[in-house]
């Protein structure tokens, strides 16, 4: 029996690490992905007030803050029996619209996108962004720069710090924007219309012109056929901030449409033993392991998995590309794996529409932001679409409103069994025996599991703690072949 | 229990200069018979107890500690005994989320003259603290007192 | 001459640190073209044995963010300490141990009981539970192992620098790197940089007239007024117990600081600073009145030592809490 590390696999947040095992034939025996780290917010929370929450949850994970922020603050609403002035609501949505802009944008330009738009075969050192913007242009590196200063002040204006924001609080938020402000806010947007239109133009020369990347795309080895969840608003489109959450079956057809609050009823979470991190699958249907297909409770909670779950975008450009999306890849439900990359770039589009509506809506200046709860706190749960999966928060408190017991599922977390099979099938149709263990093959290994755009300083909300991802090649004597460990 | 298994806490004591430590001293001129556990630190007043002493002492090694001052009214600062007071009720809650007994922080209001107060409650608190048992949050003190102690011997 | 080397590292660590450093905007490039970057893994591809191989105290300056909690955490914390000729505790993670740090008023077994066990959507009917090692059909997985409480890095390996905040705030950063680029001569090893020398109060704009108050609020139950203390108003705030050098950027969002920049010059446990501050805001003289009010901060442990549980003197609970 071999086995293959690859540890960390760079350019994602936080640390992961893949054990790939061969056995006397030099096939793929199987294929570990393991989270090492746990961080403990649900324990350490405990008896924490439940209004602190969406200033401590923050720290779960640097890279999407304002999901925390969000599901958190929502939760808090809940706890406390308050809804939120129109305004309050307006606002952070403004403020989580563009933090989606700028994540997708690092995503896409820096993260999972280099293998995307520089190609699998090319060079470690040209698969990251200073490759993108060889391949796309010059400009489009100050075009990144610029757009996640512009999104950084948007949340900034509204959160009062940009990582780690601070204004929501249950019953709205604490701050007003002020007409300057909002001014200001508006070329922000304009900006971010205008990026969105030029990263779906990437999108169309680099990638689609590339017959050889559609047919990767197409190929079997990066396909899945899962469930697909996402929130909805009330015609079924998708929304980041608020709505229902649906779930389709790998045909496409609607198998659950749930309000966050009934969570508990539809997820259960599997535990293994080599693994600090669950792994979430659908109740109704069960755990039948690191298997796809309509029998199997695993599902998916990615961009991708957002567009299939909804019936379409809210705004126009993204309900354009939306459609051609779909009509060029055969139809809906959409199970390739690496056109989560474009369905982030739709969803891109779609937050920069949104975040441009949102500051033109005069009732976001309204200084009608805060409703003062009056009844008691017990328990409430709290969802967002975080951009790597649903995320939700669940407190119960005391009769202060002192926490008693918080449950979270995060981001990552949903993807987690899909991320480990994507990685397994990768590794068996990749892997063969004789032939040479190429940094080709191990980088397509982890292009399987970049296309999730894991976190894992999120995913890992249990412990502080830190490990690096690695790929481990071990021959059936146990002697390690290969190795691959980025830091 | 044997003699020699018997626990021996190490309280530190933070004493006002004007009314505790008077009283400590009276206590030990007039030979009465106070617990020699408590080791005691004189401060000008009892609101000069900054919550970090206190902190600290825990941390080198007491198992108890004591902030003795004037009683109200009588302090020479006017107010100082009453920050005393305020610090000490907001610490002993803290303590308490750090799983340390509160009652291993006493606060008492001992004038000039009352030696024999300051007698009963060394005693007290030693035996209360001997019950609570070793509070060992480090072995500092193990080779040797580590605070430079002014200490009174009754 | 050859450039000055560079590393980035993140252990324990939120990664909030490393987008900081990275939206400094411009300034970034600057940093990238000035040093050469020898490690950073969060943005580049270099390995462990990249670093061991190199000769000891060859990184010139090292920027360390997340706190210690694993073994793992711990060894690269010595090798690039062993490494570096200036190293860096950079955030609150690594000066202070930071809110994931308040795991240290919880224990390890109590954190996997809830987490493998006990909460509503696990479904755990064996009571699996992950282990360090564990036997598959095809070999031996591991995963490490973690210790019983969060350090800081201090509490670890010597360190040069402390630069705090949740994240540090990018002008400080620009400030600090700026000053290293330029030459500028550094203050004595120990010292906190990258942060004010007075605390957040002097940077609020508040007006403050130390109230005393009967009463505490929590800051969803009050509408504050926006130009006055709000610890004058009753709403805790860390101001008077926290460094200065985030421009009160909370406080002016109309919350209450929280105290990430850690505790201000001369004070040793940001929590005891703060209930000396709020020993003197409280206005009774009568101990059953100062309870009552007392009864209205919930959470003293948990908000006086928000960012720095690991830090403090008394670094972690030691068993459970009375009831
Ligand atoms: S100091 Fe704050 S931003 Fe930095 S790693 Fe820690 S939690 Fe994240
Ligand atoms: S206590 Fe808070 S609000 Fe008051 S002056 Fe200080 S920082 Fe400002
Ligand atoms: S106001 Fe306080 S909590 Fe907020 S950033 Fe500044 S130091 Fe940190
Ligand atoms: S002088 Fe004795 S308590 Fe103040």
């Amino acid at each position: 029996m071999r086995t293959i590390t690859i540890d960390p696999i760079t350019r994602l947040e936080g640390h992961g690490k893949i054990t790939i095992f061969l056995n006397d034939e030099g096939e793929v025996a199987n294929c570990y992905f393991q989270v090492p780290e746990l961080r403990g917010f649900e324990q350490f929370c405990v008896g924490r007030p439940v209004e602190e929450m969406p200033r401590i949850t923050t720290r779960i994970c640097g890279v999407c803050p304002e999901a925390h922020h969000m599901a958190s603050v929502k939760a808090c609403d809940a706890v406390y029996h308050v809804d939120p002035p129109p305004a309050a609501k307006k606002l952070r949505e403004l403020l989580y619209s563009a933090f989606y802009v700028a994540d997708h944008t690092l995503h896409f330009y820096a993260l999972g996108g280099p293998d995307f738009v520089v190609g699998p075969d090319a060079p470690p050192a040209e698969r990251n962004i200073l490759g993108v913007i060889r391949k796309v242009g010059l400009e489009a590196g100050g075009k990144v720069i610029e757009l996640r200063k512009r999104a950084a002040r948007v949340v900034a204006l509204i959160g009062g710090k940009y990582v780690h924001p601070v204004t929501a609080l249950p019953g709205g938020m604490a701050k007003p924007l002020t007409r300057e402000e909002r001014d200001e806010i508006l070329g922000h947007t304009d900006y971010f219309v205008e990026f969105g239109k030029f990263t779906l133009g990437v999108i169309d020369n680099v990638v689609l012109k590339n017959p050889g990347y559609v047919e990767m795309i197409l190929s079997d080895v990066f396909t899945h056929r899962t469930y697909s969840m996402g929130t909805v608003d009330e015609k079924n489109r998708v929304n980041f901030y608020d709505g229902m959450i649906r779930v389709v079956d790998p045909d496409g057809n609607e198998f659950v449409k749930f309000h966050p609050r009934d969570y508990l009823q539809v997820l259960g979470e599997h535990v293994e033993p080599w693994s600090y991190l669950k792994f979430p699958f659908l109740r109704k249907v069960g755990w039948k392991g690191f298997v796809d297909g309509k029998d199997s409770g695993v599902y998916r909670a990615t961009p991708l998995a957002r567009l299939n779950a909804a019936d379409g975008m809210a705004t126009p450009l993204a309900q354009q590309e939306y459609e051609r999306m779909y009509s060029t890849l055969g139809g809906k439900p959409v199970h390739h794996t690496l056109a989560t990359h474009w369905a982030r770039v739709i969803e891109l589009m779609y937050a920069a529409e949104r975040a441009w509506e949102l500051a033109r809506d005069e009732e976001i200046l309204s200084d009608k932001i805060r409703n003062v709860p009056t009844a008691t706190p017990d328990e409430g749960v709290g969802c967002v679409e975080a951009p790597r999966g649903t995320l939700y928060h669940h407190y119960v408190t005391d009769e202060r409103g002192l926490i008693r017991r918080v449950n979270l599922i995060v981001g990552t977390t949903n993807n987690h069994a899909p991320i480990a099979m994507s990685i397994r099938k990768a590794a068996f149709g990749l892997i063969r025996r004789g032939a040479e263990i190429t940094e080709g093959v191990l980088n397509r290994i982890e292009m399987a599991f970049r296309a999730y755009d894991p976190c894992f300083a999120c995913a890992t909300h249990s412990l502080p703690g830190a490990m690096p991802l690695e790929v481990e090649v071990i021959d059936s004597d146990g002697t390690r072949i290969a190795f691959r460990r980025r830091p | 229990m044997k003699e020699q298994e018997r626990f021996e806490p190490r309280i530190i004591g933070f004493l006002c200069n004007w009314c505790a430590y008077t009283g400590a001293d009276l206590a030990g001129v007039s030979r009465m018979k106070s617990a020699p556990n408590v080791r005691v630190l004189r401060l000008m007043c009892s609101g000069r107890v900054d919550p970090t002493f206190v902190l600290r002492a825990f941390q080198l090694g007491a198992d108890g500690v004591l902030v003795a001052g004037c009683h109200p009214g009588d302090c020479h600062y006017q107010e100082g005994n009453y920050k005393a007071l305020r610090r000490t009720l907001l610490l002993k809650r803290v303590l308490r989320q750090f799983g340390i007994d509160e009652r291993r922080l006493r606060l008492e209001w001992i004038s000039a003259s009352e030696g024999e107060k300051f007698a009963r409650v060394a005693n007290e608190f030693t035996e209360e603290i001997r019950a609570l048992g070793p509070l060992e949050l480090t072995a500092a003190l193990e080779t040797g007192p580590a605070l430079e102690l002014e200490e009174v011997r009754a | 001459m050859s450039k000055p080397k560079l590393a980035l590292y993140w252990a324990a660590s939120c990664g909030g640190c490393e987008i900081t450093v990275l939206d400094i905007e411009e300034k970034i490039l600057d940093v990238a073209a000035f040093f050469d970057i020898v490690f950073w893994p969060c943005a580049m591809d270099f390995k462990y044995k990249d670093v061991e191989a190199m000769e000891d105290g060859s990184i010139d300056l090292c920027l360390f963010n997340g706190a210690i909690r694993t073994s793992e955490n711990e060894a690269i914390a010595r090798l690039l300490r062993r490494k570096s000729k200036i190293l860096v505790a950079f955030g609150s993670c690594a000066c202070d141990g930071c809110i994931p740090g308040l795991a240290n008023l919880t224990t390890r077994e109590e954190i996997l009981d809830w987490v493998y066990r006990g909460s509503p959507s696990t479904i755990n009917e064996n009571g699996v539970r992950p282990q360090p090692k564990v036997r598959v059909p095809e070999g031996e997985l591991e995963i490490p192992e973690f210790y019983e409480e969060v350090r800081t890095l201090a509490q670890v390996v010597p360190v040069d620098y402390f630069m705090p905040g949740c994240p540090p705030q990018p002008p400080q950063i620009v400030k600090v790197m700026t000053a290293i680029m330029t030459g500028a001569q550094l203050p004595p090893p120990g010292s906190v940089i990258g942060a004010g020398d007075k605390t957040c109060c002097d940077e609020c704009g508040r007006t403050r007239q130390e109230k005393r108050v009967k009463r505490f609020y929590r800051p969803w139950e009050l509408v504050p007024d926006p130009d006055q203390c709000l610890l004058d108003q009753g709403i805790i705030c860390l101001g008077p117990a926290t460094r200065s050098g985030c421009g009160a950027l909370c406080v002016k969002a109309n919350m209450p600081c929280r105290g990430c920049y850690g505790p201000p010059p001369n004070v040793t446990d940001q929590g005891a600073k703060m209930i000396s501050a709020l020993a003197s805001v409280i206005d009774s003289q009568d101990p059953e009145e100062i309870q009552r009010i007392l009864d209205q901060i919930p959470d003293p442990a948990g908000t006086f030592y928000r960012f720095s549980v690991p830090a403090s003197l008394l670094h972690r609970r030691r068993s459970a809490p009375a009831a």
